[in-house]
């Protein structure tokens, strides 16, 4: 049975990095006497695979993997167990059963991220007055940007990948083009919008929360084994259809 | 959420920030409120290093099961953030709490290799404690130090406040009542010391004093005051069935050295090799039953969710009981996919058909460590391994389908020739060879010899302990003669040569049979820099030389003599159960190229008979 898990990483768990959450759910899944599969061959390693790898010092709501068990296990007594053996800041939120196919793996499906932008505490810029300026920018119909690619510089226009933006008491609300065809980055948005200033703020001036991941369900004949409804988000004028990861598998009761 | 030490900056701009935000599974945490004791347990290296030490899950473990008492693990933090802290002033901390070092009760050191003395500086340094124990006023850590190094403390005699000598799982507790006692009637630093001295195994370096000869040797060595015993005796846990043993050591975020569970199967060893100083200060052997290995096995896997476990003791293949763990984790395992690491195994059959179950065979090595190349030598040195069982070991592996070997050597060894040298070439040849006897069709390609020689240090209570050591130039010669003979064999294409650093192994042994003199030296290469010496992208023997200079010590004195029979050595204090007699006798038996039996097939009364257990009051095959 394929299944994806959903979790939270938040507070100290921000400084692992993402192999070593891997490495961490590895052990979870054994202390939580979880069945899981493994490859086959002379080393065999559990079979599991991450949606969207998390950069070191960001939390996140929702962090998904996908894995695939030999028993078969209900979501609550499976959440229950991940947590029990678990550490303070790592939370299992979701244990959904999904589709088989290589077409519905998480890390296939990524395509949008939400993410809340706050600023460290001294950091705060202080010129500028922050939701006129999201507001400003966000208005464009360009934004220009020069990336750096392994070759050469080549300007680009990021404002397609910019789904939405806007500004929310104290923090900044993005929600992103991410995966493989189109991946844009929070803190690129962030650094672009304050350089419109002359702000170049420190690396370390945000605090960058991911609240949810998507897939597009608009474009692309899923399998859809629960009626998505609420969760399901229309982009007007846009075929893209944004359906949370989680969304797209069922409770296993 | 735990409130950290270190800013957000500050871990997000250093390497593996991980290293410092403790919160690990089964680290332990308590209210300090709620507590007597705070233990700061440190081992002086980087964490990765440091998290791969069972001695200190053992411990951590044990004190942490006193409800009075909460030890926290504290380890070096990497030159990045060393750097930092002393430009912000941020003192060290411990990784439970993130609290400051400097407000526990107790700093204890493990002490497992020479060369993180001056990481030992830089612990007590960022801590804000004074670095000598003298100028320690009572609201700073109690420092101790233990573990193989503390066998000869005195290099680092000036540093600590108390040495634990032996195996920590006897009179710790002793030591913690003593201390609540004397904190409670407000007793004095010095008087807690002084009060210390008289439990067991408890060596308190500045009630002694050593005076010296003219000729630098050491004249005296004795208690400054009557009621202090003159003679340390060394704590050995005789019962290991019954010994406590972590259920749920702590699980690193990151990759560490050791990242699996290790199963301690026994302790001590029976080979007698007279290098060799675990063979000897460990003595006598003492193994765990099974029944409470394998309880331990499934506890510590369920509690880790680890992917391997490791069996450890000196020589596996001596644990009576070898076959009846190691099927009962290859059967209890398998499905869950767990690795079974099996290090220091003799090969054998047993050994051979067993490493075929846990391993791939076309991706493993096999291991052999005859330690010197000729018979002759081995003889010297005890190690009884004949090139006949290595020969046959090897000849059997690679009928089973293996075809790499790595073999290990030592130079440098006494008594010593160009010859003894070159017959490690000539037995890595002679390996290739049984390698190509086999027909081609059946052989599994070529086979893949590597030869690693590593550079003989003198250590304490061992019954090379007396002997001289070399000249850089001259270490380097003797493995540019290996190295040149290799490259006149038949199969020079099938064997590797690495060797190590010269230069590191004569600190080695300055330090490993120093004595109090020693200490200005690490202390002016501290201030000099040095800090991580084990590591040789930091490790800098310029730098060293000087500080010997400018501490005025003459470093040819501790390496380049072979000391005096009846000197006293800077040891000769602390009893281990081995006598010095019994040393002097296999000194002298090592010289005339005599083997002495192992413990399992003759007695040869080295004196630890006197702990009454182990394989001292087994019945002999």
């Amino acid at each position: 049975m394929k299944v994806r898990v959903k979790f939270s990483k938040q507070g100290n768990m921000k400084f692992i990095g993402h192999l070593d959450v891997m490495r961490y759910f590895q052990k979870a899944i054994r202390r939580a006497g979880i069945d899981i599969a493994y490859t086959e061959g002379l080393s065999p390693h559990m079979i599991m695979s991450f949606a969207s790898p998390l950069g070191v010092g960001l939390t996140s709501d929702a962090e998904y993997m996908d894995i695939e068990l030999r028993t078969p296990v209900s979501s609550r007594e499976a959440i229950d167990a991940l947590n029990r053996v678990g550490v303070e800041g790592i939370t299992v939120t979701g244990f959904y059963e999904i589709p088989e196919g290589k077409a519905n793996k998480a890390m296939t499906l990524v395509a949008a991220a939400d993410y809340l932008v706050r600023f460290r505490a001294r950091y705060e810029p202080d010129k500028i007055d922050l939701p006129s300026a999201v507001e400003e920018f966000y208005a464009q119909d360009e934004i220009l940007v020069w990336k750096r690619t392994k070759k050469s510089e080549k300007e680009v226009d990021i404002r397609p990948m910019i789904y939405e933006m806007r500004y929310v008491p104290d923090a900044v609300f993005l929600r992103l083009a991410s995966g493989s065809a189109a991946n844009l980055k929070p803190e690129l948005v962030m650094d672009t919008m304050l350089g419109r200033y002359g702000i170049k703020p420190s690396p370390f001036a945000y605090e960058i929360n991911r609240c949810e991941l998507y897939a597009d369900t608009g474009s692309e004949k899923l399998q859809h084994p629960a009626e998505h409804d609420s969760e399901t988000e229309y982009e007007a004028g846009a075929e893209r259809v944004l359906t949370p990861l989680g969304a797209l598998g069922r409770e296993i009761l | 959420m735990r409130k950290l030490a270190l800013s957000d900056e500050i871990l997000l701009s250093i390497e593996k920030p991980a290293r410092y935000i403790g919160g690990e599974v089964n680290s332990v945490m308590k209210e300090k409120d709620e507590v007597e004791i705070r233990f700061a347990m440190c081992f002086p290296d980087v964490y990765e290093i440091g998290m791969s030490h069972l001695g200190i899950q053992i411990l951590y473990d044990m004190f942490n099961r006193r409800e009075d008492v909460w030890c926290e693990r504290v380890y070096s933090p990497w030159v990045d953030l060393d750097k930092l802290m002393r430009e912000k002033q941020i003192p060290l901390f411990a990784l439970e709490s993130q609290d400051p070092i400097r407000e526990f009760d107790f700093l204890g050191i493990t002490l497992q290799y020479e060369m993180c003395y001056t990481n030992v500086l830089q612990i007590l340094d960022l801590s804000g404690i004074p670095l000598l124990a003298a100028e320690r006023t009572q609201d700073c850590p109690i420092v101790i130090g233990g573990g193989p190094c503390a066998y000869n403390p005195e290099p680092l005699a000036v540093f600590f406040d108390l040495f634990y000598i032996g195996e920590g799982e006897t009179v710790y507790d002793e030591l913690f009542d003593l201390y609540k006692q004397c904190k409670g009637n407000g007793v004095s630093r010095k008087d807690f010391l002084r009060r210390a001295a008289q439990i067991p195994g408890i060596y308190v370096p500045s009630l002694y004093e050593v005076t010296y000869n003219e000729d630098g040797t050491i004249a005296s060595f004795a208690p400054t005051e009557p009621d202090v015993p003159a003679v340390i005796e060394k704590q050995v846990q005789m019962d290991m069935t019954d010994a406590p043993y972590p259920d749920a050591p702590v699980v690193p975020f990151i990759k560490v050295t050791q990242d699996r569970v290790v199963l301690e199967i026994q302790r001590g060893c029976i080979r007698g090799c007279r290098f060799c100083q675990a063979g000897m200060i460990y003595r006598p052997l003492r193994e765990r039953s099974l029944v409470c290995l394998k309880e331990h096995a499934d506890k510590m896997l369920a509690s880790t969710g680890h992917e391997e476990i490791s069996l450890s003791s000196l020589s596996s293949s001596d644990y009576s009981e070898l076959p009846g763990i190691v099927n009962y984790l290859i059967d209890r395992y398998q499905d869950e996919k767990i690795n079974i690491s099996l290090p220091s195994l003799r090969i054998d059959a047993f050994s051979l058909d067993v490493m075929s179950k846990v391993q791939d065979v076309r991706k493993s090595s096999l291991t052999f460590a005859p330690e010197a190349g000729s018979q002759r030598l081995r003889d010297v040195i005890n190690k009884g391994l004949t090139e006949d069982v290595i020969l046959q070991g090897a000849d059997e592996a690679f009928h089973g389908g293996w075809n790499k070997v790595k073999l290990y050597f030592m130079l440098g060894l006494p008594t010593e020739t160009e010859e003894d040298r070159k017959e490690i070439a000539h037995l890595a040849e002679k390996i290739a060879e049984k390698y190509y006897e086999i027909p081609k069709d059946q052989r599994n390609g070529k086979c893949q010899i590597t030869v690693s020689t590593s550079f003989f240090v003198p250590k304490p209570f061992t019954p090379l302990q007396w002997a001289s050591m070399f000249q850089p130039g001259d270490y380097l010669g003797f493995a540019k003669t290996v190295n040149h003979e290799i490259k006149e064999m038949l199969n020079q294409k099938s064997i590797r040569y690495n060797w190590h650093h010269a230069d590191v192994t004569l600190l080695e042994g300055v330090f490993a049979r120093g004595d109090r003199r020693i200490a200005d030296v690490i202390l002016e290469a501290y201030r000099l820099g040095a800090l991580y010496d084990a590591w040789t992208e930091y490790w800098d023997y310029d730098r060293w030389l000087q500080a010997f200079e400018n501490a005025g010590v003459d470093m040819d004195f501790y390496t380049m003599r072979e000391r005096g029979l009846d000197e006293i050595l800077p040891w000769d204090f602390i009893r281990v159960g081995v006598t010095k007699e019994f040393l002097k006798k296999e000194w002298q038996k090592a010289h005339e190229e005599s083997v002495t039996p192992n413990c399992r097939e003759k007695c040869s009364g080295c004196g630890a008979a006197a702990y009454r257990g182990g394989v001292c009051t087994m019945r002999r095959a």
